[in-house]
This record gives C-alpha cells, sequence and structure tokens, in this order.
C-alpha cells in the first residue's frame, strides 16, 4: 500500500503488531460480564419449559417466593401486564406472492404457551445463586402438553403450532428467473442433482452469555450489561420494540465478551427479562447462563435440507442452477432469523462461477425448536455448501478435474463488475489466483501418492475443493431497507484529538475476539501519523458512543473501519484550515503525510499535535472555524464487499473404524488489503475449525418430542486440538474498489469454504458415496460398508 | 448443587463409622464423576465423605508378581510411577488415556473402579488383568465385581482400598474414545498370562466384562488376522447417539486386533 | 490454603467450589467457567502444582492446597514465559479460555519432555478454545517447551 513508505510503518496498516488486549487477557485482568458485581446484586435464575410445545395453564410462586432469600418471582404475564412487547425479528422478508412473512408472536418470557424446551417462562431473584435455583425448583408451573412438530422434513404436513400460520410456513421466499432457469435446463446436455442437509449447529462461545441489569431510582436510568456483539441494537430493540425503557433511558455495556460468533447478536429473553425485573426490584440483578442453558437457549445455526440441480452444455459450462431450501427457523423469527436462509443465502448462490441463470425457493419453517439465526458465516456457508457440493459432483460425473471444471466456469478478472443473477454485484477478484496458489499449497500434482501411501495404511484418502464467495460488509442501507431490514446498517465511528495529542477513537463496531482495539488503532495511526501507542479504542457501551450497529457479517473493517478513516479525512480537512493559519497560508496550500501539516513548496510545517494543541487553545484561531479536533462519521457502504478464495481439505478416512481424519487444509483467501496479518490468520484459523466442526463432529439433536439430545458437551462434539491438523492459509489480494481501505473482511471465511471442501474430500475418499454432515464415524463405517 | 454435611476422615473405619451413621451418604475420591453430577442435582448426598486423608488407601507397591495400587491414587500418579510403567505399562497407558490432563490430576483408581461407569477405561483393566479388588471389608475378584450400569459387588458403606493387578507377560490396551467427552466407546484391554489370554471390555455393554470369544480365539492363535472372522454379538450392548450396538461390536473386534498387534510388537 | 502465595481463609458453606472461591471470595475474576460438566478447562487452575479444573473441586477438598491462578503467574510488567509466547504467536482472540489454556499449557511443559505438535495437542483435550481453532495455542507451547 501507499503507506508502506511512512515512518509509522511498524504499527501501520499491514503490520503484524501483537494485540494490545492480550495483555490484560493473558494476565486474568479481562473483564467479561460475569466478572461484573454491583452492591446489592442479586442473582437470577429462570424457570425453562419441559416440554417443546404446550399450554402453560397456570404458575404458582408461593413456594419459590418463600425460600429463604428469594426476593422475587417474576412471570411471563407480569411482563404483558406491564406493557412489555414482543421480542421483534429486525428483517421483514416477502413471500414470493408478496405477501408479508407471517411472524409468530415472542414474548420475552412465555406467558401462555410454551414453543420449545428451554423457553423461559418465569424469572426467579434472590440474594445467591443457589437461593435463586432453588427458588426455580419451587414455581409450580402447570402444563398441558400439545403435539410438537420437530422434524423438518415432515413440519409442513404437521400440525399448525400457531393459529393463522398454515402448514408452518413463515414465508416462502424465491429470487431468481424460474422461467429462464427451466429454459436452461430442458436444454442442459447434462445435469447433476444433490440432496443435502446442513446440519444443525449449536455456537458454543465460550463465554456463556450472561448480563446484569441495574436501575438507578435516582435519575431513573437503566445500565445493562450484557454478552453482546451490538449493544446499540440491543438498546434499541430494548426501548423501541420491548418498551422495557425510553432510549435515553437505557445504557447498555457490553464489556469484554468471550466470542459471539453470531450468537450475540440477537436479543433475547433472558437480558429483556432481567433489565425489566432490575427495574421491578430496583436491585441490580445478574444473570449467567450455564451451559446447558447455552445449549437451550442460544439461536441456534444452520439447517437447512435442500434439494439442487446444475445444469450444463456439452463443454461443461454450468447454464442453471435450481435449489429448492426448506430452512429451520425454530420456534420463533430470531433477531435476523428470517434473513439468513434467505437474502444471505440465495444471492450467494452463483458462487465463482457465470452460471446465467438460477432460481432459487426457500421455505421458512417453524418447528418447536430453538430459534435458528446468524451462525458464522449465516446463509453463506449454507449457499456455498450446496454450489460447491453440486460443482465437485457434477465434475466427478463427468469425468473432469474438479479444479478445471471450476476454472472454466469461473468469473474472470475482465468481467467485474459482474451482475449475478440472484441480485449481486461483485466489484472485484481474481478466482483463478487463488485457485492456483492453493493448487501449489496442496502439493495438488502429488495426491495420488499420497493417496497411494494412505492405502498402504489401510487408509482411504481425498481430496477436495471449495471455491467459496461470501457477501460481507452489510450492508448499502438503501438496498438492506429495500429488501426488508428494519435497520440500516452504516456505521458510525469518531475521532478525538485530544489537546495533548493523544486521540480516542470510538466505534460502532464491538470487539468480541477480533482485535478491534489494535487493528482500528493500526488504521487510525497509519491515517494520521500519530503513534500508535497514542491511540486507544473505545467501544461497546452506548453511554460513550452515540450509536453503532455492530459486528457480525465481517463489517467491522469494511464498515466501521471505513468510517473512522472517513472520520480521520474530516480531522485532516479541518486541521489544514488550521495548520493553514498557523502558516498565514491557505488550506489548499497545505499537505498532510506522516503526521505533519505542511506548506507547499516551503520548508514550514506544523505536527498533527501541534493543531491539536492550537485547535483547543484556540488563541489565535481561524474565526470562522469551531474549537476542537473531533470529527464523526457515519458511513454507509456502497455494496456489499465479496471476499472469495478456494479451500483445499485432505482426510484420510480408516477403513476399519470410519474415524475420518482432516490431514490437510490449504485456504487461500482475497480479503483485499490486510490491516493485520496476524489477525487476519487467526480469524482464518478459527472459522476453518468451526467448518471442520460441522463437517465432521457438531450436530444439534433434537429427538421426537423436542428434547435436545446434544445438550451438553459431553454429547455435542466441539473440535479440540487433537482433532485439527495445523492450517496452511494464505492470501490474495484484489482491494475493494468501493471503501476506502480496500478491505472486504475476513471473519467468517474459514466457516463458509471449509465444510463443503471437507465434505467433499470425505466423499472422494468414500468413493463418490454421499454422506450428510457431520461425518462421524459410524456414519462412515456404513458408508464404507455400503449402507 | 445442594447443602450436604462433609467430613474428611482419617482412617478407614471412621470413614465406614460416618457412612453408617449418615442418612444419605457418598464417599467422595476425586469427585471426578460425582461433582459434576451434583452440580447437575442429580446426586444429592446428605453427606460426602471425603477419602483423600486415610492412608491405607494411597501407595503404588509390587511384590510377588503383583503391583498393588491404593485406591486413592490419582490416575496421572499411575501413568507417571515408574514402578508401574516397569511393571505394568499396560496400566500407566491406560491410565494416561482417561479423560484429560486435568481430570488425570484428580481423579483416582478407586473411583473410577467404584462407579462402574460404563465408559470408564480401568474396569476394562481390573477384568482382563484378572485384578482382586481389596475393600474395607473383603477381597472381591475382579470377574466378579462389575454387576451392571454403575452397580458393582460393593455392598452399602463398603470402601475399595486397593486394587491389586497381576503381572502379565504382556498386554496392550485399544480405546476408541467417544469425540465429544472422551470417555471409551469402546476399550479393549488383552493380556497373555504365558500363554493364557485374558480380554476385558469397557464401553460396549452396561458395565465392562470378559469377552470370552474372543479369548478362546485368541488361546489358538493370538495373532490380529484371527479375529478377522469373529461376530462380536451386540446383544445388550450400549446404543447411544455417538454408536449403536452394532458399532460397538464391531470396534470391539477392530480394537481387539489392534490391541493384539500391540501386544505383539511389544513382546 | 494458599492462593497465588499468600495464604488466605475463607468461611463458604461446603457445597462451594473452589472455582466460585476464587472468583467470588477472592475476586481472582481470571479464572474463567465455560461449562457445567468439567469439559472446557476454561476454570483450570493449578492445585499443588499441578493443572486441575477449579470447577470440579469442592471447598472443604481445597483446604490446605497451595493454588495458583492465572494472576498469580505473571504481571503485565513481567509476563510468564507462556504469557509472552500466547501474545507474540496470537494465540488468543476473546480471552475466554487463554486463562484455563495457559495454566493447563504450563503444567503440559513442565511435566513432559520432546513435546511435539502432536503431543501438544493431545495435551490439550481438556480445554476447549472456539475461536483460534488451535493453531496459534500450539505454535505457542511449542514455542516455550522448545
Amino acid at each position: 500500500m501507499a503507506q508502506a513508505e511512512t515512518t509509522e510503518l511498524e504499527n501501520g496498516i499491514g503490520a503484524a503488531v501483537r494485540r494490545r488486549e492480550d495483555l490484560r487477557f493473558i494476565t486474568g485482568a479481562g473483564r467479561y460480564t460475569d466478572d461484573l458485581t454491583q452492591p446489592g446484586q442479586l442473582y437470577g435464575f429462570f424457570c425453562r419449559s419441559p416440554y417443546a410445545r404446550a399450554e402453560l395453564v397456570s404458575i404458582d410462586c408461593a413456594e419459590a417466593l418463600a425460600v429463604p432469600g428469594v426476593v422475587d418471582v417474576l412471570t411471563g404475564a407480569q411482563m404483558v401486564a406491564d406493557g412489555l412487547g414482543d421480542l421483534p425479528c429486525g428483517w421483514l422478508v416477502k413471500s414470493k406472492d408478496g405477501a408479508d412473512m407471517l411472524s409468530a408472536p415472542h414474548p420475552p418470557m412465555a406467558a401462555e404457551r410454551v414453543n420449545y424446551v428451554g423457553e423461559p417462562y418465569a424469572l426467579v431473584v434472590a440474594d445467591s445463586i443457589l437461593a435463586a435455583k432453588r427458588g426455580a425448583e419451587s414455581v409450580v408451573a402447570e402444563f398441558s402438553e400439545l403435539n410438537p412438530v420437530i422434524d423438518l422434513a415432515t413440519a409442513t404436513h404437521s400440525e399448525d403450532i400457531y393459529p393463522g400460520i398454515t402448514h408452518n410456513l413463515a414465508y416462502e421466499w424465491a429470487l431468481g428467473d424460474e422461467d429462464a432457469t427451466r429454459m436452461a435446463f430442458a436444454k442442459a446436455a447434462h445435469v447433476t442433482t444433490l440432496d443435502i442437509v446442513n446440519n444443525r449447529l449449536i455456537p458454543n462461545a465460550m463465554e456463556p452469555r450472561a448480563c446484569l441489569g441495574q436501575f438507578d431510582a435516582s435519575s431513573g436510568e437503566y445500565t445493562l450489561y450484557t454478552t453482546s456483539q451490538n449493544p446499540h441494537l440491543e438498546r434499541l430493540v430494548l426501548s423501541a420494540f420491548v418498551q422495557v425503557a425510553p432510549e435515553h433511558k437505557l445504557r447498555v455495556i457490553a464489556p469484554d465478551v468471550g466470542g459471539g460468533f453470531g450468537s450475540k447478536i440477537f436479543i433475547y429473553a433472558e437480558e429483556t427479562a432481567v433489565i425489566w425485573a432490575a427495574g421491578k426490584v430496583k436491585r441490580p440483578i445478574k444473570w449467567v447462563a450455564e451451559r446447558g442453558e447455552s445449549f437451550l437457549s442460544d439461536a441456534h445455526g444452520r439447517d437447512h435440507v435442500t434439494h439442487a440441480e446444475l445444469a450444463m452444455d456439452e463443454s461443461g459450462r454450468f447454464t442453471g442452477l435450481k435449489v429448492v431450501t426448506t430452512a429451520n427457523l425454530g420456534a420463533y423469527l430470531s433477531t435476523f432469523g428470517s434473513s439468513v436462509p434467505t437474502y444471505l443465502y440465495g444471492t450467494l448462490l452463483a458462487g465463482q462461477y457465470k452460471t446465467p441463470n438460477i432460481y432459487v425457493e426457500v421455505q421458512g419453517v417453524y418447528t418447536n425448536t430453538a430459534p435458528v439465526d446468524a451462525y458464522r458465516g449465516a446463509g453463506r456457508p449454507e449457499a456455498t455448501y450446496v454450489v460447491e457440493r453440486i460443482v465437485e459432483q457434477a465434475a466427478r460425473e463427468l469425468g473432469k478435474d474438479p479444479a478445471d471444471l471450476r476454472r472454466m466456469n469461473m468469473i474472470q478478472p475482465e468481467d467485474f463488475p459482474y451482475e449475478t443473477p440472484v441480485a449481486l454485484v461483485y466489484d472485484t477478484g481474481n478466482y483463478e489466483a487463488s485457485l492456483d496458489k492453493a493448487l501449489e499449497l496442496i502439493d495438488y500434482n502429488n495426491f495420488e501418492a499420497r493417496q497411494a501411501a494412505a492405502a498402504e495404511q489401510r487408509k482411504r484418502r481425498g481430496i477436495g475443493f471449495a471455491c467459496y464467495i461470501e457477501a460481507c460488509g452489510l450492508a448499502p442501507s438503501k438496498l438492506a431497507t429495500e429488501l426488508g431490514a428494519g435497520v440500516g446498517l452504516y456505521e458510525s465511528g469518531e475521532v478525538r484529538i485530544n489537546p495533548t495529542g493523544s486521540v480516542s477513537v470510538f466505534t460502532g463496531s464491538h470487539s468480541h475476539g477480533q482485535g478491534h482495539e489494535t487493528t482500528f488503532a493500526q488504521v487510525v495511526s497509519d491515517k494520521l501519523g500519530i503513534p500508535y501507542e497514542d491511540i486507544e479504542v473505545i467501544h461497546g457501551d452506548t453511554g460513550r458512543m452515540e450509536f453503532g450497529l455492530g459486528t457480525y457479517g465481517s463489517r467491522s473493517l469494511a464498515v466501521g473501519g471505513s468510517a473512522l478513516v472517513v472520520a480521520a479525512d474530516k480531522i485532516i480537512s479541518k486541521g489544514k484550515k488550521i495548520a493553514a493559519h498557523m502558516m498565514q497560508a491557505q488550506p489548499d496550500q497545505v499537505d498532510f503525510q506522516d503526521g505533519q501539516f505542511s506548506l507547499q513548496d516551503s520548508n514550514q510545517s506544523v505536527s498533527i499535535q501541534e493543531v491539536a494543541f492550537a485547535s483547543y487553545v484556540p488563541a489565535d484561531y481561524p474565526e470562522d472555524l469551531e474549537p476542537g479536533l473531533t470529527e464523526k462519521a457515519f458511513y454507509d457502504p456502497k455494496n456489499f464487499t465479496y471476499p472469495a478464495g478456494t479451500h483445499v481439505a485432505e482426510v484420510e478416512v480408516d477403513i476399519d473404524t470410519g474415524v475420518t481424519t482432516l490431514v490437510k487444509f490449504v485456504a487461500v483467501d482475497d480479503f483485499g488489503h490486510i490491516i493485520n496479518p496476524l489477525i487476519v490468520d487467526g480469524q482464518v484459523h478459527g472459522g476453518v475449525a468451526q467448518g471442520a466442526g460441522q463437517a465432521m463432529m457438531e450436530h444439534g439433536i433434537y429427538d421426537e418430542y423436542g428434547q435436545l439430545q446434544t445438550g451438553s458437551l459431553m454429547d455435542y462434539c466441539m473440535p479440540r486440538a487433537d482433532d485439527l491438523p495445523d492450517f496452511d492459509v494464505d492470501t490474495t489480494v484484489t482491494p475493494c474498489t468501493h471503501n476506502p481501505l480496500g478491505v472486504k473482511g475476513c471473519g467468517e471465511a474459514g466457516a463458509i469454504g471449509s465444510p463443503a471442501a471437507i465434505m467433499n474430500a470425505v466423499t472422494h475418499a468414500l468413493g463418490n458415496k454421499d454422506i450428510s454432515m457431520p461425518a462421524t464415524p459410524e456414519k462412515v463405517w456404513r458408508a464404507i460398508r455400503g449402507e | 448443587m445442594y447443602q450436604y454435611n462433609y467430613h474428611k476422615p482419617t482412617d478407614l473405619q471412621e470413614a465406614v463409622a460416618l457412612f453408617k451413621a449418615a442418612d444419605d451418604p457418598m464417599y467422595l475420591s476425586g469427585g471426578m464423576t460425582l461433582i459434576p453430577t451434583m452440580k447437575q442435582r442429580l446426586a444429592a448426598p446428605t453427606d460426602l465423605i471425603d477419602l483423600s486423608q486415610i492412608q491405607e488407601m494411597n501407595g503404588i507397591d509390587s511384590s510377588d508378581g503383583q503391583l498393588q495400587i491404593g485406591a486413592f491414587t490419582r490416575h496421572n500418579q499411575v501413568a507417571d510411577a515408574q514402578v508401574v510403567r516397569d511393571t505394568l505399562p499396560v496400566l500407566a497407558y491406560l491410565a494416561s488415556q482417561i479423560g484429560d490432563n486435568q481430570v488425570r490430576n484428580r481423579g483416582t483408581i478407586g473411583g473410577s473402579v467404584a462407579n462402574s461407569d460404563p465408559a470408564a477405561d480401568y474396569p476394562s483393566a481390573v477384568i482382563g488383568l484378572g485384578a482382586t479388588v481389596v475393600t474395607s471389608q473383603r477381597r472381591i475378584a475382579g470377574d466378579e465385581f462389575f454387576k451392571d450400569l454403575f452397580e458393582t459387588a460393593l455392598t452399602p458403606g463398603e470402601i475399595i482400598t486397593q486394587i491389586e493387578f497381576p503381572v502379565p507377560t504382556r498386554a496392550a490396551y485399544r480405546k476408541f474414545p467417544n469425540p465429544a467427552s472422551r470417555y471409551a466407546v469402546v476399550g479393549v484391554l488383552i493380556a497373555d498370562f504365558d500363554g493364557d489370554i485374558r480380554v476385558g471390555v469397557t464401553g460396549a455393554g452396561p458395565c465392562a466384562f470378559r469377552a470370552s470369544g474372543i479369548e478362546q480365539v485368541l488361546n489358538s492363535d493370538l495373532t490380529a488376522a484371527a479375529l478377522d472372522n469373529i461376530e462380536v454379538p451386540d446383544a445388550g450392548f450400549n446404543s447411544d447417539l455417538h454408536a449403536s450396538a452394532e458399532y460397538r461390536a464391531h470396534l470391539v473386534k477392530i480394537m481387539a486386533q489392534r490391541a493384539v498387534q500391540d501386544l505383539l510388537a511389544g513382546a | 490454603m494458599t492462593v497465588n502465595g499468600a495464604a488466605c481463609e475463607v468461611d463458604v458453606p461446603s457445597n462451594t467450589l473452589l472455582v466460585d472461591i476464587l472468583r467470588v471470595e477472592l475476586g481472582l475474576t481470571g479464572t474463567h467457567v465455560g461449562c457445567d460438566t468439567s469439559q472446557c478447562g476454561a476454570c483450570t487452575v493449578h492445585v499443588d502444582g499441578r493443572a486441575v479444573k477449579s470447577c470440579t473441586v469442592l471447598a472443604p477438598q481445597a483446604e490446605g492446597m497451595q493454588v495458583t491462578t492465572i494472576e498469580g503467574i505473571g504481571t503485565t510488567e513481567q509476563l510468564h514465559p507462556m504469557q509472552a509466547a500466547f501474545r507474540e504467536c496470537h494465540a488468543l482472540q476473546c480471552g475466554f479460555c487463554t486463562p484455563g489454556m495457559i495454566m493447563q499449557a504450563i503444567d503440559l511443559v513442565e511435566n513432559n519432555t520432546n513435546l511435539d505438535n502432536r503431543a501438544i495437542r493431545e495435551g490439550l483435550e481438556g480445554n476447549i478454545c472456539r475461536c483460534t481453532g488451535y493453531h496459534n495455542i500450539v505454535r505457542a507451547i511449542q514455542s516455550v517447551a522448545d
């Protein structure tokens, strides 16, 4: 980059700066929600439904209230009586006939009916957690069981869960040209079909969700500490929709947050009930999920059943893609639950290819299971899984090398901007560059030798590809709202140069592992030529920054970082006026570089620190200029960003046991410009591990009664260190064309490409026998036996 | 976790007396199973009797072709003890495969054996090596010890004090771990006592058992190939999310074959 | 018991867990709770020099123990080599599993010789990280072991 020549290089854009947030985390000084304690604090524990679907006939709290230490028991009925609203879904999806989606009413705590196991219906507040639990055990709730709808495949012809929502369908959404796609199939020389399941995942951020609500009677202000990826959105929903408190009387703080992966985007029942209850009992209340509660009540991810068909001409060129998906939404529409299997999914079905005709239909279905919403990648892993599995399958059917078939169908650099048949315009990319590098790194030419060596050990070795694309940097607000989003998707930033020349940077993005405190400081340091050490990044507090949409969809740098660049540009612009005045010149005669405002054609210059001081002590100052050197920006992206790349997996399957081992994994990603390669690599590693978990281990399973069978870490298989190999990651760069940093986002790519790559490798090892994710030992063993 | 009365007796008699005097007591050894169970409120003893201070339950000794391991010996102590590594390396290896390092630093052999978790590792050694379980009252033959799912020959209040392992000519253990919990889906220990083969299997059934069918085959032909065509009956085997009874039966065969390979390779 | 070198006495109900003594009674919140089944390892501390899961130790069991937590191994100014390696190798992201991971990593390196990649990975069986994919954790531990 241009900045490469600057003096601040060691901590500027592109430098592998060691993270500053690490110091508190490695010394145990991190401050997570559960680490906070307020004077007079009480503890909350939720009563949760043991049934997947039932009438809540009555609740008797008398015995619970008599438990020593119990302060109050609050129920869903009381929330209704207090006039609190339902939890809203933030994205209105329309069915293909134009009708609005059908939202099931979603009370924060159930008052009349429960619709999934784990749904809260009462909150016990006590002076210790033990007393709260004892109280919860003493709440006597009478249920009248109803038939639950659990199985996704049969949900649309089961009993209706909600009156007025027939066939349990929230919507039947479609995208693309159905007729043109039908024509393409009519003329196809070859059609490949595939039926696949995208398994339900349970996010399992290592920090369980938690919150601490308090109410200050003297000011009437509420403060909610919570494990959120987007505290401003939390505040907006709690005030505008649930109406716990007016927006200006509610402060939401997300302190250190121990991982999110999407699951902490959403506005949940628990924080809603806790902040409301804190106002009622007039004491702070803390709630921390036990892991078992996380399993039951965190929004789950994925859970699709899909039929796909790919049409090709004689040469193997893709001419049409038809996809029909049934998506499990769970019992309620979670905050963004409606958008994930539609706009974040169907729009990505072009992948990296010039498929001219695409048509997708998605049925969004209610079941009596935990709500399903965005989980790392959110819709895009599901789309990639469809496209990359069927393309690999097509190559096998046609007897073509899977890399070659992809290559001949790829959108070429000269094709950009490229408008897909599914509503996106890709701005830039070079897909073959990533593919080529990945082939080299995996040593593709010698795969057969590795395969032969494995065979001698009674192991079948397989190789699989995924050339994924994702749409990140959510999102141009106008487009998003046209498509149904209930909020804009810009981001805010503020750069505040203090009188001494240090900088406070405020961002509406939220870091829960991504390292913004480091990377955003790198960006501002680079832009303003101010030492990295003098720059502090502040986030996660609605009381300190005015607004923000938060962190998800790999948007922080592309949108939040861009906001900071715009704010920094405003600083420079204003600084030029001040510097011009100081040097008795005109602003357009002043240049800015490396922290110095210099007068053209002279050796005169003033530093940004001097300019800052002058702005705060405006003794001799431009007349028409306000004092101070602080600038804000709201950056609304012009388009999505389109990170893309090639992932290649090699697995070995133990013929005797069915155990599948991921032995080699290469990820070559194009994230545009990179601010901190150390952090980017780490994001890819983590994403690949999660994708490997999906492909080989993880599966959220309900039994026919709606009881979660994988409700603890004893049964839900999380990837451990010994399940994974070292990863070989690299990048290619085509800078994003429409944001000032040329960045695209890197948070989700690993989880998007890897499931398809790994399952393509597994099915390759199995001689093209298809199995569903996860490729658990018994399933693979049965496939080997030909079952 | 519910309230309970906590006791830390210093000798066996005191422990047994405390047990008899309490309403619904439980002994606490390493606590690696009991404490999580109590946290989840699936166990609620009135009294918890901590066995950590009882001298006669500690120590590892080797004599007369036997290895004696005090019931309170922690898994990592078994795994790391030179005397175990020298005289009964299969047991050191087995101990090193239990749970994870943190669990091995707390969990004890006595606690594991007394619990008779169908997926625990040690029971396969008790069976496969023909160990003797020494208790506060008597000596129980390994073959007679495990009765059913979480059921043993122990009577209420009886405490395992020591386990005596006969030292075989050679032995090997192979485990197929549950990918999530890391307990044994199937674990097979094969021991060769001067040509007399014993096979202890854990994980597959409700409790550990001797695989007499496999013993028979191996007694006449101690090779992995000898097991190629055996059918392990899966009647009564455990079946769960991670492995059906049929798959477990298959794994018994495969783990047995691999144990035989290890045993022969180590000989 | 002794915590981070200092003698301390707490009066808690017998059904209190060691992790709650550390976090609530002593304010040592660097030790975290990530599960309730002794799987995740976020609560790992050293007891008498060995790594244990403090969520699975009862208060009265801890009587007389020497306990070391993440707060007791180094400071920002003087990091323990394992802490320094985690930072250097970017072996943490959200930081929640990190204290337990570091405590287990120290036990691993102190009690084993010739640790290779596989042995390190197997040694982390009792610790779950959802962020890093373990790649950089393994690198960090390897750098200390070498």
